[in-house]
């Protein structure tokens, strides 16, 4: 697990700050192909197009898009996955 | 390698129209507003361009002005409506998948004035047609004085409800402006409004800005000169362009509709290769559509990685993915419809006329489609995710 995986509510966090399109949404299927046990993921993204490629992606693989909170410089986009 | 142009949202020109236009060289380069022969040759030549833009458009001569560009002619068509609104409001509603030059003005002055909502965009279907619903709503807020919406998307291809859109501006006198910018010479011209916008290149002309005012419209530009485009310019259009972009509508008038129907074949085929390829998304409304106009996403895909193996190929391509654009912002319109944005390819087609090996094109674009989104994903080590 990558960075602040290992809070209290086990919450999975893939940290993609810096990182262009597409490779928050890469980064974020690469984590859920890897961690069958995440049942949610949260992406810390500064890329204006995370906002609209990781619902998308949700869309396309059939999990739950459940929002984006801004923290600072990034944003955090959570993902309820349908597993 | 013969290059393949699968990207003519802007141009080249129809190949009638560029003889037109060198020929217009000698012939109407002088001011129209001059009183000398030559100056008197181009104002009867801009006479005659104007009144054949006009028959295609079916209104009147002095209705139609033309100006430097196709946004120029957006924002300039916004702000004739909201100056003769006058006291009555500034409150103007649009579209979120209208053209930057509608939404960024738009957004500007919302933010320097009082009410917060002075600019209202209106939400999409996934498809990229307004939603009515909320059309309708936005339309009631008090100080509504100006209504926005395209003919079809640009970008997707997507047609708007412009029947059921003016209907609900009609009853309040909101005028209601078309922007046809993209539509114009390759779909059916608009009849359902007050203002109507359009740009010569869509139909194989040079850059050129239409502006047609409806007789009636409440319509004033700040800074008219009675003299000039009938107060809806400040400057004469250059005459050789106005010549090129009315020989390049009488060009194509004939074939208009065969065209049309051989390109919304064409733009099938490419639906068909394009949602064959894994995890990719064919976006806009595969019938009520341009015939022209195809954009689709691919998952995990770099859309400037895959412009450019296109390229390679001979294959000019367009894209709205924010790496491809020098904002890093990704397309408003792909946004606006909840599509992904990343891995975007999008394809105008150009008139036969002007690329007669279209078909050709075409086919070549979707062989090469399925190898070269692999290519892209397996230099990002992405396949199989």
């Amino acid at each position: 697990m990558t960075g602040a995986a290992d809070s209290a509510q086990d919450e999975h966090v893939v940290d993609a700050r810096g990182k262009r399109c597409p490779l928050p949404v890469i980064e974020l299927a690469r984590y859920v192909s890897t961690h069958p046990q995440a049942r949610r993921v949260v992406v810390l993204a500064t890329d204006p197009a995370a906002a609209h490629d990781i619902p998308a992606w949700c869309r396309m693989r059939g999990h739950d898009f459940a929002g984006g909170q801004q923290r600072g410089d990034h944003v955090a986009y959570a993902v309820e996955l349908a597993r | 390698m013969r290059r393949r142009l699968l990207d003519a949202a802007s141009g080249p020109l129809h190949p009638v129209a560029q003889q037109t236009l060198v020929a217009a060289l000698d012939a109407g380069w002088a001011d129209p507003a001059r009183l000398h022969a030559e100056g008197r040759r181009a104002a009867a030549l801009l006479d005659r361009a104007r009144e054949v833009v006009a028959a295609g458009l079916g209104v009147r001569p002095p209705e139609v002005s033309f100006l430097p560009s196709g946004p120029t002619a957006l924002a300039r068509a916004v702000d004739g409506v909201l100056y003769a609104a006058g006291r009555r409001g500034a409150r103007t509603v649009a579209s979120a998948v209208e053209h930057s030059a509608i939404l960024v003005p738009g957004r500007a002055r919302a933010a320097r004035s009082a009410g917060a909502d002075a600019f209202a965009e209106v939400p999409v279907s996934r498809t990229g047609a307004v939603e009515l619903d909320a059309w309708a709503e936005a339309l009631t807020v008090a100080g509504t004085v100006a209504a926005v919406l395209q003919a079809a998307n640009g970008e997707v291809g997507t047609r708007q409800p412009l029947e059921a859109a003016r209907a609900l501006t009609q009853p309040s006198g909101i005028p209601l402006v078309v922007d046809a910018t993209a539509s114009l010479g390759r779909d059916d011209v608009p009849t359902a409004w007050d203002v109507l916008v359009g740009d010569a290149r869509s139909w194989g002309g040079p850059p050129l800005g239409v502006l047609v005012v409806r007789e009636g419209t409440r319509w004033h530009w700040r800074d008219a000169r009675a003299d000039v485009e009938h107060g809806r310019a400040d400057v004469a259009p250059w005459v050789p362009l106005a010549l090129a972009a009315a020989e390049a509508w009488q060009q194509t008038a004939a074939s208009r509709q065969s065209d049309a129907q051989e390109a919304h074949m064409l733009v099938e085929r490419i639906r068909a290769a394009a949602s064959a390829v894994a995890d990719t998304e064919v976006v806009g409304d595969p019938v009520d559509r341009l015939p022209h106009v195809v954009t689709f996403s691919s998952l995990y895909v770099d859309g400037e990685a895959l412009v450019g193996a296109l390229d390679r190929q001979g294959l000019a391509v367009a894209s709205g993915s924010a790496c491809t654009s020098s904002t890093l912002e990704p397309s408003h319109v792909l946004a606006a419809m909840g599509t992904l944005t990343h891995g975007n390819v999008r394809v105008t087609l150009p008139l036969a006329a002007v690329s007669p090996d279209r078909a050709d094109d075409v086919a070549a674009l979707c062989y090469a489609l399925p190898g070269t989104i692999e290519a892209v994903r397996g230099e990002l080590g992405v396949a199989g995710l």
